[in-house]
Formats: structure tokens, sequence, C-alpha cells
């Protein structure tokens, strides 16, 4: 391992923003237990739908994507921006662009993205598109702070002491941009008044469904697989202190990842009214995206080379080195359940539900458990999380958690999906659409007590996080510097 | 100038060509044996961040 270099010796660091990152973590906790939460609750809802107890704020209709925005865009998003500040800051020895004033105005402006869009699910308000389902004013609002975001990540970038950007900011960049490209395109629709909050798409029938799978898919691509792989590139080989294994293989990979993602949308609408070509251009793509999805797990693992001890005294590298295995398991499963004979099998079933939490949970939950495991005691300049055990401990509920909520889907999925095939000698369906739900229910329950593990997970990292901040006598000296004094 | 707009049209349509073409171009740039060297340097930028 190369100790020197020019760049690295006898400079001050700048002074980092780095209260914006710590209050970032900190959100990203709180947002972290809200989602398993809801989680839990539209779970066990599925298993006994009188919890919805005739309240309208309480169906399972509004409550799941509360939940869904919650995992991804409160949990996942805050995380991102977090991390995103602080590896950018650190990468390119600059502070933030635009500063203090700029990071704060990012995040606090997305957590009251995060709010208003979330309290009008419940109240009913949506536009009813996938991961898309704020009305107009939150999308206008998560414009402005979007492209907030992009100029202290692009300023910081081009103000850079480092004179090569390192490949973590490539993927959060991409990140980034594609998200703002994506958001604008598929929310371009018009209010019936500008004091009401319903507005109506601007695209209609098959091109809506198109441009809204085009969206959804590239949100997985670049919202929960590109910049989580920024952060896998800046927080494994630091955790594991050992550069990344190929340096050439992530730019192959990045660029593989970015030049087939965008067309991989349309294996969403097989045997849709969406012309059979695009069909097959997306399961195409969607095949040959394993290429450089194992690309990064590959560059992830092998970072780990020659170094696989520290996995046995540092759990917290556990949970990161287990999300990269996840990835190249959910991103293996992906392209198979793209085939569009698999898919006729696999869609609208719950081996899809399956699928996404293997991705879910076990590499975007768990990166970002690695990742916060490794930053909030140097955040907060301690020498260590307050307790190692309970991490360990987190580590096994959680992926026990993982390891019951995906086998439980797979096979109420594929029986599920069999059951609706199945015919009887005389050419009838054999099973009512009750009989299949009916079925259904073990499954229903296993996958509740998954999700209970995995918010027990949750809870148990909070309250090591909480005691880390809070418990050890504070001016203890950081071993970064601090931006503002506290 | 419409005999221009024409090859410009017929030029886009070979998308996947240019695609692939500009992927080589960075594959080539990256596993070039020349470039070893400083991939090296940028790996490690992550490992000297600290002051």
């Amino acid at each position: 391992m190369s100790s020197t270099t020019v760049s690295a010796t006898a400079r001050p660091a700048p002074r980092y923003v780095e209260d914006v990152v710590r209050v970032a973590m900190i959100l990203t906790m709180f947002w972290g237990v809200v989602a398993f939460l809801a989680g839990v609750v539209i779970a066990a809802q599925l298993v006994w739908p009188q919890l919805s107890f005739d309240s309208q704020y309480l169906t399972f209709g509004r409550l799941r994507p509360l939940h869904t925005s919650a995992a991804i865009f409160a949990f996942g998003g805050t995380a991102l921006i977090g991390t995103a500040f602080h590896v950018v800051q650190r990468t390119c020895r600059a502070r933030l662009f635009g500063g203090a004033p700029m990071g704060w105005f990012v995040l606090l402006g997305y957590q009251f993205f995060i709010v208003i869009a979330a309290s009008g699910y419940l109240l009913g308000i949506t536009e009813s598109k996938e991961y898309a389902e704020p009305e107009w004013y939150a999308d206008l609002w998560l414009t402005i702070v979007w492209v907030a975001y992009l100029l202290a990540y692009l300023g910081t970038i081009l103000k850079r002491e480092e004179p090569h950007i390192y490949v973590a900011n490539w993927f959060y960049l991409a990140f980034i941009i594609t998200i703002a490209m994506l958001h604008i395109v598929n929310n371009v629709s018009i209010p019936v008044s500008f004091t009401g909050t319903k507005s109506y798409s601007l695209y209609a029938g098959v091109q809506d469904a198109m441009i809204q799978w085009w969206y959804g898919h590239n949100a997985v691509g670049f919202f929960l697989t590109a910049a989580f792989l920024g952060m896998m590139y800046y927080f494994i080989p630091k955790a594991a202190n050992r550069p990344v294994y190929s340096y050439r293989l992530s730019i192959i990979h990045f660029w593989a990842l970015v030049f087939l993602y965008i067309w991989a949308g349309p294996h969403h609408l097989h045997y849709t009214s969406l012309p059979d070509w695009a069909q097959t251009l997306g399961m195409i793509f969607s095949v040959m995206l394993w290429m450089p999805s194992w690309g990064g797990m590959i560059n992830g693992l092998m970072t780990l080379s020659g170094a696989w001890d520290k996995l046995r005294t540092d759990p917290g590298l556990r949970f990161s080195v287990t999300a990269v295995g996840f990835y190249g398991m959910s991103t293996f499963e992906g392209p198979v359940m793209s085939i569009r004979a698999v898919n006729s099998l696999s869609h609208y079933t719950d081996w899809t539900i399956g699928h996404v939490h293997s991705g879910a949970l076990g590499w975007v939950a768990f990166i970002v458990f690695g990742t916060m495991y490794y930053l909030v005691p140097r955040l907060w300049g301690r020498t260590s999380m307050w307790s190692t055990r309970l991490i360990g401990w987190h580590y096994w509920i959680a992926t026990l958690g993982i390891v019951l909520y995906i086998s439980s889907m797979w096979v109420s999925g594929i029986m599920q999906g069999l059951m609706w095939r199945a015919y009887d000698e005389l050419g009838f369906l054999q099973y009512s659409f009750v009989e299949t739900v009916a079925a259904m229910h073990p499954f229903y329950m296993i996958r509740l007590l998954g999700g209970v593990f995995f918010l027990t997970g949750g809870l148990i990292m909070a309250f090591n996080m909480w005691r880390t901040v809070r418990g050890q006598p504070a001016g203890m000296v950081a071993d970064t510097p601090v931006a503002v004094a506290a | 100038m419409t005999e221009l707009k024409e090859i410009g049209e017929f030029l886009a349509t070979l998308w996947t060509v240019w695609a692939v073409l500009i992927f080589l171009g960075i594959a080539f740039w990256a596993l070039r044996p020349k470039n070893r060297k400083r991939f090296e340097h940028d790996a490690n930028i992550p490992l000297n961040d600290e002051r």
C-alpha cells in the first residue's frame, strides 16, 4: 500500500462542511426506522386486513407509497446527500461549494419535500405513478432543491485541489444529473388550478407508461444503484484501508452501466401495448446490464482480498461486504426476471416484491448501515461506535430478516404465478383468484416476521448511534478538522 | 443545407454504433498500459485524504 503521494502530504485540509453531514446521518437513521416501521405495518395489513381500521388514512393503498418513499427517498436519499457532501469534499480536498448555507438548503429543503410529499399520500394526494407519486407543487420544490444539490456538487468538483476526480464522484454525479432529467421529464403535468393539488400528466396511454418506466427503472439504476456504488467506492476502501481492487474496472463498469441502464425500462411493460421491438430492446439491455453490475460487485468484494480477516473484527465492514454480495445477487436476478418468458411467470407476483427487497434491504440498507458504522464515530470524533457487540447483533438479526423476507416472497410469488396459469383438463382456470390469496397467507406471516427482525435491527442501530453521539464525553480530539465550532 | 440535414439524420440512426465506439475508446484508455501508474495513484485518493 502506498502511503505518501504528492498531493497527500504536508498540506492542511480545507475546513470541510461537516455539521450538515452529521445532521444528515441522524435524519437517515430516523427515516430508516420510519420506513421499516411503515413496511412492518403494511406487511401486517396484508396478513390482517382489518388493521386499516376502516380509516381512509390507514388504507394499504395510501401507506404503501409512504413506505416506499420513506425507504427510497427519505432514508436512501438523505444518506446519499450526506455522504455525497462528505465524499466530494474529501476526495476533491475542497470545501463544499456554497459552504454550509448551501449544504443546509439542500439537506433541509429535501426534508421539506419528503414531508409535504408523504403527508400528501395519507390525504390521498397523489399522481399515482410509482416512485413519482408527489403532486406538481412538491415536484417543483424538489426541482429547485435538486438543482442546488447539483450546483453544490459540481461546484465543489470544479474548485477541487486534487487533479483527478475520484471514481466515487462520477457515480454520485451520474446519479444527481440523471435523477434531475428523469424527475423533470416524467413529471411534466398540468395543474387543474394553482390553488389546488390535482394535476394531469402531459402524457397519455402507452407513452405515459413508457415514460413512467423509463423513469422508474432508472430511479433503480441511478438512485438505488449508481449512487450507492459511489458510496461503496469511497467507504469500503476507507473501512478496509485498502485501495479499490481495480481502478480500471471501475472506469469500464461505470461507463458500461451509464450506457446500458437508460434503455432497460421497457422490461416493466412486457406483454402490454408497448410495441414488441421496444420490449425486446428493454430485455436485451437488461440482460447486458448483468456484466457491468457484476463488474461493480467484483471490484467491491475483491477490495477485501488479503484483508478478509477484517470481517471478523469489524462488523460494520461486514455490512458493506454483505451488501455487495446482495447487490450481485439481485442484479443477477433482475436480468433473469426481465427475460420475457420468465417475466410472464414473475410479473405482478410477490416474486417482484422479493426481488426489490433483496436489493433494498440487502444492498441499499446494508451499504448505508456499513457506511454509517464507519462514518458516525468519526464525524463525532469517537474512536468507535458505543458498542461493537450491538453492531454484530444488528448484523445477524437484519440478515435473518432479509432471508425470511426474500425466501418467503420467492415461494409465494412463484406459487402465485403458477396458480394463475394452471389449467384443468377441460381448459378452465384451475384456481380462482381468492384461492391464490389464501395460499399466500402463511408466506405473508413469514414476510412480516422478517420485517419485524429488520426493524428490530434498525432500532438497535438507532440506540447504538444515540449512545455513540451522546454517551461519551465530548471534547475528544476529532481526527478530522471540524468546520464550524459546535 | 438539406443534404447536410439528411446526412445528420442518417448518422443519428446509427447511435448504437457511435455509443459502442465511444465506449471502446474509454475501454482502450482505461486498459492502456501507459495509464497504469496514474490509476494506481488515483485509486489511493480516498486513503490519502485525512489531513
